[in-house]
């Protein structure tokens, strides 16, 4: 780690401030941030921690759930409103990393990040969620801009996250054996943005939509209506843990397996 | 209220678990001398370069720095010993180019370190390392022992023709030739035992020390074998005469074989600390641990197997190609040979067998004794073949075992490959096991997996392996460059307790516990009144270290010969005190007696007289109650046994599941069955781990690919079952206790059931072998293979 400054502003107008400066970089639960500054693969001047602005809860008013970018994942993965509203969500959750990762990460840093084998990413774009910033409010389908890549501007800092309430939802992740990040994870939502599938983990540039499946589940929500259906494993990832092709494999299991959950 | 038993055979809670699971275990890493410095090394990222230069100007200039070394300031050092010399078919002695501590004008791997800076901070070492301006030119790597020995691949060593360390053998070849000339049925099977990385809990770290005023040395460290260490040091690398340097090797957090060998960062702060006046630290980041603690297995291997027309094997042909990495670690050259092909008639009857060995150099991170050290490697390729075998000849594989078993009446039994097993019972542990496991139970199980739509198999290995290393004598003959006794010293205080001096080291397995447990069973002490000190040169006699599953075999053994030293001369101030003939004392339960009337001393008794020797025998006896003894064991130990695997796998996935895992161990005497048990579950985790999960990844030119626990799969607790442990023991018939030792059957035994389960659950699919680890992407490729041929059929 180099040396750096810390700051931790108590109000979005001071952190927006401090994180105007290129050089500054925004703290929340530090599971990705601060391994990044250990390794020295990252030299900020400043590190802002965000954990002052308030940003932390969750609300479930209106058919939407609002989750604070600062809420850890344990938070959402135990809250009764989430559970009720949508339980996918909660049991996404309590799934990501481990015990530790889940008491300090958030859903704030986790959809900054956007690492292209991250849980949280597949949830967004298959509810169709809002990502709501200090400056505006950015639909899920122009968000994410490929692998660590998002729509986001320098010092924008994300304040909440607003998932509409959908019908049926269900996500089902492969976890990569080492790291437990997902291989290969589906999400699939019927709700008032339609039927929409985000495959989350295989893609070369993140988390997609997978409209071969959507079309497949408008005609018929069934698993069944995704035989024969097959992912072409052009664009996924290829690496020690798997190839392509079986990565292509795996969506379509998981995709039957979440349509299968979701009821 | 009679005392709880604590000797031989009771289950006692461990006395060090305590301060281990409440934070107050003192690891290296917590010890912090006045005015230590730290060191940094500087590592290689390529996997073969050239050092062209190496400008150290702007990072000397950096804040705190204390001084830099690279291989220029190390002329007049040694390089790193390799302790085993290996000879070739021909007679002439391996190839053993320098390892030197830092690289010598070129780098051949990644994590070689090329130069150290020392600095008042870590941080300030770390910076000024990235300020080192090093121009490399980088040559062309070589990773896998196949492509090391290609024509015309890279050579990691000028003066070692097409990398080969040595090409060995062992065994009768044409005796094996006859036997597969006239085989009714020949079995043949390529594998590979994949590279491992050890990833003991605690990474390593050192610190060396100097006093100028004494020219005493000390150096702390993480290491199973403290006097070793000082061995290898002193006379090889550094050049210091021994009574002058002290290792210390304090509660070390895990090493698996990794933390037996002599390594550079070692050899480095000690001389480092004498040339700045100060106590230098370094410890290892986990990025570094992967790419510079030595490697376990990676060998290559065809095995042939011949049998007769009843499946009695006849004859065994196997070559291995053993990656040795880049250089030579401490004891690698002996792995392949002498603790693996040794091994090669397993359990069986297998009458001419014969074994060759081609090591070789490759650009990667030298490899060298892990858990199991060879045995595992040859138990897999044993086992396994085994297997095949009955497949192929249509025997059931348990009765194909059964056959050709060494019977309980044939020990001690010489096999064809030098070793002579004292004792052990193959029938017995398979019996158990199978009952324990309920093998036959499996098919109506498999049938109600089939119906959920899985695939249930079930496979077992009835491996052997020897340990209690070992006869120096025989060590020696084989090439070993050390003496592989032990030592043991037993201390009466005047009060009556014990402190127990022992030669071999604890890093997690009990031994505080286990060896006071010798003591209380044979002098009658409770176990709350002994100690047991180990890991420190300044207190400990010169012992050999804990490895090779030794330490109660070899090293407990010491200590019964220590307390028999102990009672005799008890006996004989027992005597004096009773005013009787030393003939008439008996010892039992910690008291002498006179026999046949009710007069005794109590052993407490009798050292409070030794150490206030008022009314004293001065004339025929000393003072004092305290005893060593050294002892070299006659042979090898040889545990064996039975372990049985279940797994299911998911069709869709891949993913195998171990559903059932059952271990019935020969371990010989067993002193604490509740340790012995959690040496083999964690032995056993570690097997599954290497099955299913664990691979050291390397590119083809040498780039470490799984260099962190992102790309490295340890094995979780979530990843497996809870064992099924029982033992099932003959007794060791030529030490003391009886002990064989259980630290590595875990690791030996698991992973060639858990293969053998594997390709049993896939033989719907016509496979026939799964290399390791099965990973759900390999199970997977395999059944997508087969599917259009099975669609077909
Ligand atoms: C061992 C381990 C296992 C893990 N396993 C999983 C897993 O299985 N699945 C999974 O999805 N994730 C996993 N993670 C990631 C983890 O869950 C976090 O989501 C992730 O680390 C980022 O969240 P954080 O709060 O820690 O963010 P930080 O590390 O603090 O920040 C990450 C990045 O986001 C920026 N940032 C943070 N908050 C904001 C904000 N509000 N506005 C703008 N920018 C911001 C930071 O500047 C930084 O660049 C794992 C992490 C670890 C260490």
């Amino acid at each position: 780690m180099y040396d750096f400054a810390y700051q931790k502003p108590a109000s979005i107008a001071d952190a927006a401030k401090l994180l105007a400066d290129p050089e500054a970089k925004a703290l929340a639960g530090g599971m990705t941030l601060i391994p990044v500054l250990k390794q020295r693969l990252n030299k900020p001047a400043t590190v802002v921690d965000l954990s002052k602005l308030g940003l932390a809860g969750i609300t479930v008013s209106g058919g939407m759930v609002a989750i604070g970018a600062m809420t850890t994942h344990v938070t959402v993965a135990r809250s009764a409103e989430v559970k009720k509203a949508i339980p996918a969500l909660a049991s996404l959750a309590a799934n990501i990393g481990d015990r530790a990762v889940r008491y300090r990460g958030t859903i704030g840093g986790s959809l900054a990040n956007n690492d292209p084998t991250a849980d949280y990413p597949a949830a967004v774009l298959a509810l169709g969620a809002t990502i709501k910033t200090n400056r505006r409010s950015i639909d899920a389908d122009s968000y994410f801009q490929g692998m660590f890549a998002t729509a986001l501007e320098p010092g924008e800092i994300i304040t909440a996250v607003e998932f509409p309430v959908p019908e049926k939802a269900a996500y089902v992740k492969f976890p990569n054996p080492a790291s437990r990040y997902a291989m290969v994870g589906v999400f699939v939502a019927k709700g008032p943005k339609g039927v929409r599938v985000a495959v989350t983990g295989a893609g070369q540039n993140g988390v997609h939509r997978h409209t071969a499946f959507e079309q497949a589940l408008t005609k018929s929500w069934s698993a069944a209506a995704l035989d024969g259906i097959a992912t072409p494993s052009a664009g996924l990832n290829s690496d020690i843990h798997g190839s392509a092709e079986y990565r292509a494999h795996l969506v379509g299991v998981m995709a039957k397996r979440a349509v299968a959950a979701a009821g | 209220m009679a005392p709880p038993f604590e000797g031989i055979g009771a289950s006692v809670r461990r006395k060090e678990d305590l301060r281990f699971i409440s934070g107050h275990g003192h690891y290296t890493d917590d010890i912090n001398r006045p005015g230590q410095v730290y060191a940094y090394f500087r590592r290689s990222d390529r996997p073969h370069a050239k050092i062209v230069s190496i400008d150290t100007k702007e990072a000397a200039a950096a804040p705190g720095v204390l001084a830099i070394y690279t291989a220029a300031d190390l002329a007049a050092i040694g390089g790193l010993p390799c302790g085993w010399q290996i000879h070739n078919k021909d007679g002439s002695p391996m190839a053993e180019p320098k390892h030197p501590v830092l690289a010598e004008g070129r780098v051949r791997h990644v994590g070689d370190p090329i130069a150290v800076v020392i600095a008042e901070t870590k941080q300030q070492a770390k910076d000024a390392a990235e300020l080192l301006a090093i121009d490399f030119e980088d040559l062309p790597g070589v990773a896998t022992v196949t492509d090391a020995v290609k024509p015309g691949a890279p050579q990691v060593h000028d003066g070692v023709a097409n990398n080969v360390c040595y090409d060995w053998h062992i065994g009768d070849k044409a005796a094996v030739d006859a036997a597969f000339a006239r085989a009714a049925h020949k079995v043949r099977l390529d594998l590979t035992n994949n590279r491992l990385i050890p990833n003991a809990m605690e990474p390593r770290a050192a610190i060396g020390e100097y006093d100028a005023a004494t020219g005493d040395y000390t150096l702390y460290t993480t290491t199973q074998n403290p006097h070793v260490i000082r061995l290898l040091m002193c006379a090889f690398v550094l050049q210091l005469p021994e009574h002058k340097v002290r290792v210390v090797a304090p509660d070390v957090g895990g090493g698996f074989g990794s933390k037996i060998y002599h390594y550079a960062e070692e050899a480095v702060v000690t001389w480092a600390a004498a040339k700045l006046h100060r106590p230098i630290k370094w410890t290892a980041e986990r990025s570094e641990s992967f790419m510079s603690d030595a490697h376990g297995r990676d060998h290559v291997t065809t095995g042939e197997l011949a049998l007769d027309k009843d499946g009695k094997f006849i004859g065994l042909r196997v070559h291995t190609y053993a990656n040795m990495g880049a250089y030579l670690s401490t004891f690698a050259t002996a792995v392949p040979t002498y603790l693996s092909a040794t091994l090669l008639a397993g359990t069986y009857t297998t009458p001419a067998i014969y074994g060759e060995v081609t090591a070789v150099f490759t650009n990667t991170v030298p490899v060298d004794a892990y858990r199991g050290a060879g045995r595992p490697e040859t138990a897999y390729l044993i086992e396994r073949l085994v297997d095949c075998a009955a497949r192929e000849t249509g025997i059931d594989r348990v009765e194909i075992r059964r056959r050709n078993f060494i019977p309980r009446s044939a020990f001690p039994y010489q096999t064809p490959v030098a070793l002579q097993y004292d004792s052990g019972d193959y029938v017995a542990t398979l019996d158990v096991a199978m009952k324990k496991a309920d093998w036959a139970g499996f098919p109506a199980r498999r049938a109600a997996a089939a119906a959920k739509g899985r695939l249930r198999g079930i496979g077992m290995s009835t491996y052997i392996e020897a340990c209690g290393v070992a006869p120096s004598a025989v060590a020696g003959a084989l090439g070993a460059r050390a003496g592989l006794y032990e030592v043991a010293n037993i201390r009466f205080n005047p009060t009556g307790s014990v402190t127990v001096f022992t030669g071999t080291h604890s890093h997690g397995q009990g031994h505080e516990t286990t060896l006071a447990q010798l003591v209380t069973e044979q002098l009658g002490v409770p176990l709350a009144q002994v100690e047991v000190v180990h890991g420190d040169t300044a207190k400990i006699p010169f012992g050999m270290g804990t490895y090779g599953s030794r330490s109660l075999a070899v090293g407990g053994s010491a200590m019964v010969k220590a307390m028999d030293k102990i009672i005799a001369k008890g006996k004989k101030i027992a005597a004096h005190l009773l005013e009787a003939d030393v003939r008439d004392i008996e010892f039992k339960d910690g008291k002498f007696t006179v026999a046949g009337t009710d007069k005794s001393k109590t052993i407490g008794e009798i050292a409070f007289t030794a150490y206030v020797p008022h009314n004293y025998p001065h004339e025929e006896l000393e003072p004092g109650l305290e005893e060593t003894a050294f002892y070299d064991p006659k042979n090898f130990t040889f545990p064996g046994g039975c372990h049985i695997c279940e797994v299911e796998i998911d069709r869709d996935t891949g993913v195998v599941h171990v559903v059932n895992f059952t271990a019935v161990d020969d371990v010989g005497r067993v002193v604490n069955p509740m340790i012995v048990e959690g040496q083999v579950q964690g032995g056993v985790a570690q097997g599954i781990g290497q099955a299913l999960l664990e691979n050291a990844a390397y590119d083809a030119s040498g780039q470490l690919v799984s260099g962190s626990f992102m790309d490295y799969t340890m094995p979780r607790a979530d990843d497996l079952p809870s064992f099924h442990v029982a033992t099932e023991n003959t007794m060791c018939t030529h030490n003391p206790l009886g002990s064989k030792g259980c630290g590595e059957v875990g690791a030996i035994g698991s992973p060639p059931a858990v293969i053998n389960a594997v390709v049993d659950a896939l033989r719907d699919y016509g496979v026939r072998h799964v290399d390791m680890p099965a990973t759900p992407a390999k199970i997977w490729s395999i059944m997508h293979a087969a599917a259009p041929k099975m669609a077909a059929e």
